[in-house]
């Protein structure tokens, strides 16, 4: 006989319908009350209870009933386990079940066990740094293994002038220079009205902890972007004579200051001989506010050339230099930038100096094997000639190295991004204001607040 | 003469000290570092010439005919047992005369009757096993003559001979009973455990070796993950209220650090699976129903130290490899303090680790390469077997007579298959 607890809904239903056929086990009759009848009453209450019971349990409450009465031997040992809660932080740790008594003598126990957590699951700060150092250390470990073996210093070569935007882009510059793991030497020039390093820079650039060569150039930066383009090579150059100069050992990288560079970059021009070309992604945009519909516009011309045009070392099927990708002005030219600041797209030139990286003994006057398909610095100079790109100083370009997986990765990124000339920047304050807030939160020991 | 002696200690000073200059070079070149385990410098070892195995011709019903049926056995995890026959009939130690034979191979895949969904189901393995014993029993005299103890079979399923992929089921089965003399090659290992048995040779789980190779990433790629696990931590379709599956461990691992952002853990399958692997400095390998895990082999593999989270686990090859030195064991009580315990080793230690992973060895090792390569997880196979020779005595002659029991075993195991 099956009994009603199975069933509970069917007493619900022969007692809405005094018609309906009797159940298998009720032995109350249909029409009378229930509720007179001591073994209804008592039905009723089992019934009430194990409606309660099975509305607390669930689904657990039917399995107990399966296998107490239709599996009683093979009834898991987890019984108890039922009623083990877990996931609540103040209960203590649960208990595993306690090994049956023929078992192997396995320490191990089949069963449900609980889901130990600790009262407080979350990073523990000291913890946290003791990981960031093993990983450290991992790291330079796997740099030992596998990376360069007898790393090239670097020479950094950055024109750069005082202005609104500076601070920006040189800390960035910055905290690039800082995490490359190889000796290296920043060659900052900078364009100052009279000649002499401006203070904001200087400051800038002593916070660095890098070894800086501060190289004042004489003379204005221009306004105009195809001016400041041509200033700009002229202070390179200007950076390249000193290196020729002191005879710095190295490899000469342009940095620009509003650059974006991979940290990839600077391992892969380790494997530079004497001239080198990366893959450069240009990001032209517009300063200007776009409406939605010129948005839309925007997007259709993208969507028809590719979307970042990139500048740089093109390949035949054999991996060698066959030629090279320039930046196509085409789509740009009713809304290039004239001078700086304007909202137009700022365009780079056809191949940006970014791109390129030289072995300083190409510049030295003697030095052993270097090649002569290299113009003598000096001489390039004297003529006045406009150097455009680096490729001006070799006379045969097929001796560049494409780097990069010949040209394919993209591991710097041109960008320039500037306030208009007029921008208020008020020249020294910025130093003043931040050094106040410092002294005065020291004194006052409290939190310090950047306010500017 | 004292300018003699001081020359002649300054010389000696000198020589010392371009040693240690010496020597420190050659640490920082040390890339990897030999392994040597209980058995010694063994995963060198070369097995040919040291044992002979016969590989019995069955009919194809028990082998080809049932891989016709699902080629997906050549993929699972389990498909060591028909690359290990494969490896046996073109390897210089099979012999075709077995008088002279060792050791006597029984190619019968039980493992290859799959779900829908690709998960053996092993209810047909016993009958399976023990017909194709009664065959070797009836047509080769070798059988009866040890009853089985000069034989080995590979039996890589969930629990081994126990034949079922529910563990308390599996320990109500116990091995088959004609396999009680036999050697076992089993994937499953666990100390104490019904479905281990002595002398076992544990293997790893198979891991395609070419699906493997091509997602290598290059080495100087930095490591920049601390833990990194993926995979099921409820199960719920079998164990919905958690608890059953994996001891509760796998469960205890989510709820103490879903939140710590050292812990790379998720349910989710991504596509970059094994470059993951390859930038991770702890790999989880915790059970899951079973002790064993591909997720050891694929540690070994892409250089990422496996933390062991199974109480008791024997872990693949346990005497050739030294896997305290290798791997990190965490008893699955201590898996809410898994993050002290791992932040607290030494980087030295780290370091250790890290280069008996990258010794080429070890990773050939776990593989089951096609065509079958020197050091790789077929020979260890053989050398295992090779080091339980000679046969004791008592495997030929045996004091009490027989010793199986044909009848022994669930009745619905003796019905013919």
């Amino acid at each position: 006989m099956k009994p009603s607890a199975l069933q509970p809904n069917r007493r619900v239903i022969s007692f809405r319908s005094p018609t309906a056929a009797p159940l298998d086990g009720g032995a109350a009759p249909s029409d009378d009350p229930l509720i007179r009848s001591p073994a209804g009453l008592f039905w009723l209450l089992l019934h009430a209870i194990c409606c309660l019971l099975s509305l607390a349990l669930g689904y657990r409450f039917a399995r107990f009933l399966v296998f107490l009465f239709l599996f009683s031997p093979s009834f898991p040992l987890s019984s108890p386990g039922l009623l083990l809660l877990h996931r609540r932080p103040d209960l203590p740790l649960s208990l595993p079940q306690p090994p049956p008594p023929n078992a192997t003598a396995s320490r191990v126990v089949v069963g449900r066990h609980g889901i130990r957590v600790r009262a407080w699951p979350h990073p523990d700060p000291a913890e946290v740094i003791s990981a960031h150092r093993i990983l450290g250390r991992v790291q330079r470990e796997q740099r030992l293994q596998y990376g360069v073996r007898n790393p090239h210093p670097l020479l950094v070569v950055t024109p750069t002038y005082s202005r609104t935007f500076q601070a920006l882009h040189l800390t960035g510059l910055l905290h690039s220079l800082q995490l490359i793991p190889y000796p290296l030497t920043w060659l900052v020039v900078e364009a100052a009205g009279r000649g002499a390093a401006s203070n904001e820079t200087a400051n800038l650039l002593a916070r660095s902890r890098l070894p800086v060569l501060h190289l004042p150039f004489p003379g204005r930066m221009p306004l105009r972007w195809s001016d400041r383009h041509r200033f700009e090579s002229r202070m390179r150059l200007h950076a390249l004579r000193v290196i020729k100069e002191r005879r710095l050992d190295g490899i000469v990288v342009f940095a620009d200051d509003s650059n974006i560079h991979s940290m990839e970059l600077f391992d892969e021009i380790q494997k530079v001989k004497w001239v080198g070309a990366a893959s450069v992604g240009i990001l032209a945009h517009s300063g200007k506010l776009e409406t939605a519909a010129q948005r839309q516009l925007s997007k259709e011309v993208e969507e028809e050339n590719s979307p970042v045009p990139i500048q740089g070392p093109a390949c035949n099927s054999s991996d060698q230099l066959a030629g090279w990708h320039t930046f196509n002005s085409l789509p740009y030219v009713n809304k290039s930038a004239t001078f700086v600041g304007d909202g137009g797209t700022v365009l780079p030139r056809n191949l940006e100096w970014a791109g390129f990286v030289l072995n300083s003994k190409l510049l030295w006057k003697e030095a052993e094997q270097k090649p002569d398909w290299v113009r003598d610095l000096d001489e390039v100079v004297r003529n006045g000639e406009e150097i455009e790109s680096p490729l001006d100083l070799l006379k045969d370009a097929s001796f560049v190295e494409p780097l990069g997986s010949c040209g394919k990765k993209v591991l710097l990124w041109w960008l320039r991004v500037d306030a208009r000339y007029d921008s208020k920047f008020p020249p020294g304050k910025w130093e003043n204001s931040a050094d106040l807030v410092w002294r005065e939160t020291r004194a006052r020991g409290r939190d310090v607040v950047y306010r500017s | 003469m004292m300018g003699a002696k001081i020359w002649i200690l300054g010389l000696l000073l000198l020589s010392l000290f371009y040693d240690g200059i010496g020597a420190r070079e050659s640490e920082l070149n040390r890339k990897t570092e030999r392994i040597s385990g209980s058995a010694g410098d063994v995963l060198e070892d070369d097995p040919v010439g040291r044992l002979k195995v016969f590989v019995y011709e069955l009919p194809n019903k028990y082998n080809k005919k049932i891989l016709q049926k699902d080629p997906r056995c050549l993929t699972h995890m389990f498909a060591a047992e028909i690359f290990m026959h494969r490896f046996l009939l073109s390897s210089p130690v099979r012999t075709l005369n077995p008088e002279e034979a060792d050791w006597f191979y029984t190619p019968v895949y039980t493992t290859c009757d799959l779900t829908p969904n690709g998960l053996p189901l092993p209810f047909k393995s016993p009958r399976m096993m023990r017909s194709a014993i009664q065959l070797i029993s009836m047509n080769w005299p070798y059988w009866n003559r040890t009853e089985g103890a000069d034989h080995f079979f590979v039996v890589p399923h969930d629990f081994g001979a126990c034949f079922h992929y529910q563990e308390e089921k599996a320990i109500e089965r116990g091995i088959l009973h004609l396999l009680q003399r036999a050697t076992l090659v089993q994937t499953f290992g666990q100390r104490n455990h019904v479905c281990l048995k002595d002398g076992s040779i544990t293997i790893p789980p198979y891991a395609p070796p070419q699906k493997m190779q091509a997602h290598l990433i290059p080495p100087d790629t930095p490591r920049s993950i601390f833990v990194y696990f993926r995979g099921l931590f409820y199960d719920v379709g079998n164990d919905p209220e958690g608890g059953y599956y994996a001891r509760g461990a796998r469960a205890s691992v989510w709820e103490n650090f879903k939140n710590n952002p050292l812990f790379d853990i998720s349910t989710e399958h991504p596509a970059t699976y094994y470059e993951d692997m390859q930038r991770a400095v702890f790999c989880l390998c915790p059970l899951g129903w079973a002790p064993w895990s591909p997720r050891l082999v694929e540690a070994v593999i892409f250089g990422c130290i496996p933390v062991v989270i199974a109480d008791d686990i024997v872990l693949p090859f346990a005497d050739a490899i030294p896997w305290e030195e290798i791997g990190v064991f965490v008893a699955e009580k201590d898996v809410p303090k898994l993050d002290t315990i791992l932040t607290s080793i030494p980087t030295e230690v780290i370091l250790r680790k890290q280069r008996l992973l990258a010794n080429p060895s070890m990773k050939q090792a776990m593989l089951f390469p096609q065509p079958a390569q020197p050091g790789d997880a077929f020979h260890q196979i053989l050398n295992g077997l090779a080091r339980k020779l000679p046969h004791d005595e008592r495997a030929f002659f045996r004091p009490g007579g027989k010793i199986l029991n044909w009848t022994a075993g669930p009745v619905g195991d003796l019905k013919p298959w």
